[in-house]
């Protein structure tokens, strides 16, 4: 099972991602359901500490804004490390709809994106995510991707304050 | 100009630091290379037809002296002794080795530059009036507000990876030299009745493929609110510009597919999200950025006897007087001007520069302009502030150093992109082209007579060289492997911005010169009194200009 970074260490990831157009019975284990299945099935999905949902980088949080409070854990999908649409996705869904819980970042991601995506309040990252093929291994320390730069000029999710009001 | 203070400066320490390790990770095999591709492109690295291109910001245009012998002894020792501005204000070096980038950054970090976002899918670089701050018709000197956009978009968290590239353009005056209505954004600075600060706001410009007029999206944003709106624009694109086509992929098309007033709409749902959060600016950051750029301390100067000076050298100098006119412009402070040096002569890539000559312009500034240099988007350098007395002396230095060619603003002081010669998207060639004309066009009375004419030229329709907005506009393309050149007319990037329509069919290189020649007799012949190019063409269209040219081909 692909490991997670999570509080700057690595941890068994227990957690399944249920394939987009998921249908029928969940698995007996903790699984993100894709957007959809929750919206029509979310009377039935009781256990937040079991049933996450996951998005789409195409998805909306506004579509189940309401919901958002409920919930422990979410994740996003990177369909490609390049495509940018998480970043603006994982902010809605911690600054405007205040989402405490844990937000996973899965799909296409690669370790030099952890400071941004950590920035924009991701807090869990999916490690078979992080790699690219089979050899390619994030070949550093990963908490010190995280922490590549010690200055920011805008405010984020984990830095209210953009740098000119602390100068 | 703006002065790095700790943060700053940890900050691009720490960006040299990064892009060291992701270099040796790269060339120890650890990181692909389409992981690599936007890392390096993040820093202003390209790779290009003979060699890696590297681009160098130079935030809205302001460089110092010291940051010009910085980059002459890093073309010098990294490089084949020479560099290049481009229409956006910056500056590359077409022969830096992959390897040694990381160590070129870090010598731009000590003085206080660097390459950050100078390429990508991100926000680039934001460019400004090379007049800023010294033009007699600006309402609010756009260079604080440029610093502030400058921060608030380096290595923003949420917009590194759009779906294309991201430029905005500042303008504070009565007369936009800032090309805004052709950027992803423009800003437009300027005062209400109760002469408070704000943005006209216009999105949507672009060049390229499908190029765009951008259109106007807010009449007037309070200053204060702009970095939460600039943040609500790019949110707005980040999520729903185009991603499956990389040529639909800029705002200007998301706008065309929603028209202006749905995407303001939208803007104006996101931002009323984000009114007042702690990205508002306050009076104390607007002021610790203008504090940034006040006047130098001009001396006074007798105008009327300086002025008295320099009309007798015009008359015994027939030279000097023609480089007056064309080359200096006149300045807010009395007694002050702008001297244009013209990086336009005969035999030079346009644009270029050596090693010496950017030391030489650094002696200049220091010499006559407060130590600070302006890059034009027309590929030429201005010193801001110059004494007028000080004129006959830096005419004088110029001219040794070949850069007082007094053809500013004419046809053969032209906007060029490398083109084949360097750039392996090219479709043809475009500086032997720009020389061609230049050569062609050597005599200066007919090139005053003809007035201001813009030219410019791309070596393909990405448009590096905005031949869109040239009132001619040339563009190299490829047919059946052949280079062949389409000729434009009518664009123009000012106030009354508008995309030139194309001649006809596309021609040879060695026929651009007549072409050009057929094109500006047309223009002379039927010209009004006091009409420029562009009014003439306004005036009568295409059509004359076609008939001629394309039955004279028959
Ligand atoms: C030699 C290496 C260069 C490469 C590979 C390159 C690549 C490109 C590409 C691909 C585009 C089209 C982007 C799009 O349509 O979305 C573009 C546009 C542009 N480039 Fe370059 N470029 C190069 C050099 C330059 C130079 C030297 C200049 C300035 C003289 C320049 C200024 C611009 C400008 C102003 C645009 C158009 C902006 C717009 O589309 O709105 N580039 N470039
Ligand atoms: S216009 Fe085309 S040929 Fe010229 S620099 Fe840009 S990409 Fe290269």
């Amino acid at each position: 099972m692909p490991k997670l970074l999570k509080d700057k260490s690595l941890v068994d990831n227990g957690w399944q991602v249920l394939p987009k157009d998921f249908s029928g019975s969940l698995p007996d284990a903790p699984c993100f359901v894709p957007l959809n299945y929750w919206l029509a099935n979310k009377e039935s999905l009781q256990n937040p500490d079991t049933i996450g949902v996951w998005l789409d980088a195409d998805q909306e949080p506004e579509k189940f804004a309401g919901d958002i409070e409920k919930l422990r854990h979410l994740a996003v999908n990177f369909p490609s490390f390049m495509d940018g649409r998480g970043f603006s996705i994982a902010r809605l869904i911690r600054e405007r709809y205040q989402f405490t819980g844990e937000l996973r970042a899965i799909g296409h991601i690669v370790p030099d994106q952890l400071f941004y995506l950590s920035r924009c309040g991701f807090d869990a990252f999916c490690l078979d995510a992080l790699s690219l093929g089979d050899e390619a291994e994030p070949h550093h320390q990963l908490e010190d991707y995280l922490a590549a730069f010690s200055v920011t000029y805008q405010a984020c999710v984990n830095q209210e304050q953009p740098l000119f009001r602390r100068r | 100009m703006y002065i790095y203070d700790q943060h700053d400066k940890t900050l691009i320490g720490e960006r040299v630091a990064q892009y060291r390790r992701q270099t040796d990770d790269y060339l120890a095999g650890k990181i692909p290379d389409a992981v690599f591709l936007p890392l390096r492109l993040q820093n202003g690295l390209y790779v290009q037809r003979l060699a890696p291109m590297l681009r160098i910001n130079i935030p809205y245009g302001m460089v110092s002296a010291t940051q010009l012998r910085a980059l002459a002894g890093i073309t010098r020792k990294y490089d084949k002794g020479y560099a290049h501005f481009t229409t956006r204000q910056n500056i590359q070096l077409n022969w830096p080795q992959l390897e040694e980038v990381p160590d070129i950054l870090a010598e731009l970090a000590a003085v206080e530059m660097q390459g950050i976002q100078s390429s990508g899918s991100c926000i680039r670089n934001v460019t400004s009036d090379e007049f800023a701050g010294i033009s007699a018709d600006e309402i609010v000197d756009p260079r604080p507000w440029c610093e502030i956009i400058r921060q608030w978009s380096t290595l923003h968290p949420e917009f590194a990876f759009l779906p294309r590239k991201f430029k905005i353009a500042v303008s504070g005056s009565k007369s936009d030299r800032a090309a805004i209505q052709v950027h992803d954004i423009g800003l437009q600075v300027l005062k209400n009745a109760d002469d408070e600060v704000g943005f006209k706001v216009l999105v949507g410009g672009g060049l390229g493929r499908s190029p765009a007029i951008g259109e106007v999206i807010k009449d007037f944003l309070p200053a204060k609110h702009l970095l939460t709106y600039l943040e609500a624009i790019l949110r707005v694109y980040n999520r729903y510009g185009r991603r499956d086509n990389k040529y639909k992929a800029r705002i200007k098309i998301l706008l065309k597919a929603w028209t202006a007033e749905v995407f303001a709409d939208k803007v104006e749902q996101e931002w009323l999200q984000q009114i007042d959060s702690p990205s508002t600016l306050t009076d104390e950051v607007i002021a610790h950025a203008e504090a940034f750029f006040t006047s130098p301390s001009y001396e006074s100067v007798d105008v009327a006897s300086c002025e008295a000076a320099l009309q007798q050298l015009a008359s015994e100098q027939i030279a000097f007087g023609k480089w007056r006119d064309r080359n200096v412009v006149t300045h807010k402070v009395a007694g002050y001007c702008a001297v244009h040096l013209s990086l336009k002569p005969t035999g030079v890539a346009p644009g270029d520069v050596t090693d010496s000559q950017l030391e030489a312009i650094a002696d200049l500034a220091e010499r006559y302009s407060f130590d600070e240099v302006r890059v034009t988007h027309h590929q030429n350098l201005v010193l801001g502030d110059v004494k007028l007395s000080d004129l006959p002396e830096l005419w004088q230095a110029a001219k040794q150093l070949g850069f007082a060619t007094p053809s500013i603003g004419t046809l053969v002081d032209m906007i060029c992109c490398p083109g084949g010669d360097f750039c392996s998207l090219a479709n043809a060639k475009s500086i032997p082209v720009a020389e061609a004309i230049q050569r062609r066009f050597d005599d200066l009375d007919y090139l005053y007579d003809l007035g201001d004419i813009k030219l410019n030229i791309s070596g393909c329709m990405n448009a590096c060289g905005h031949h869109h907005v040239g009132n001619i506009g040339i563009l190299g393309v490829d047919k059946k492997g052949e280079e062949f050149y389409q000729v434009q007319l009518g664009g123009s990037a000012l106030d009354d911005a508008s995309l030139g329509k194309v001649l006809g069919p596309s021609f040879y290189a060695r026929e651009i010169p007549d072409v050009l020649e057929s094109i500006l007799n047309i223009y002379v012949d039927r010209r009004i009194e006091g009409e420029t190019f562009l009014d003439t063409h306004r005036r009568i269209g295409t059509a004359p200009f076609k008939e001629f040219i394309y039955a004279k081909a028959a």
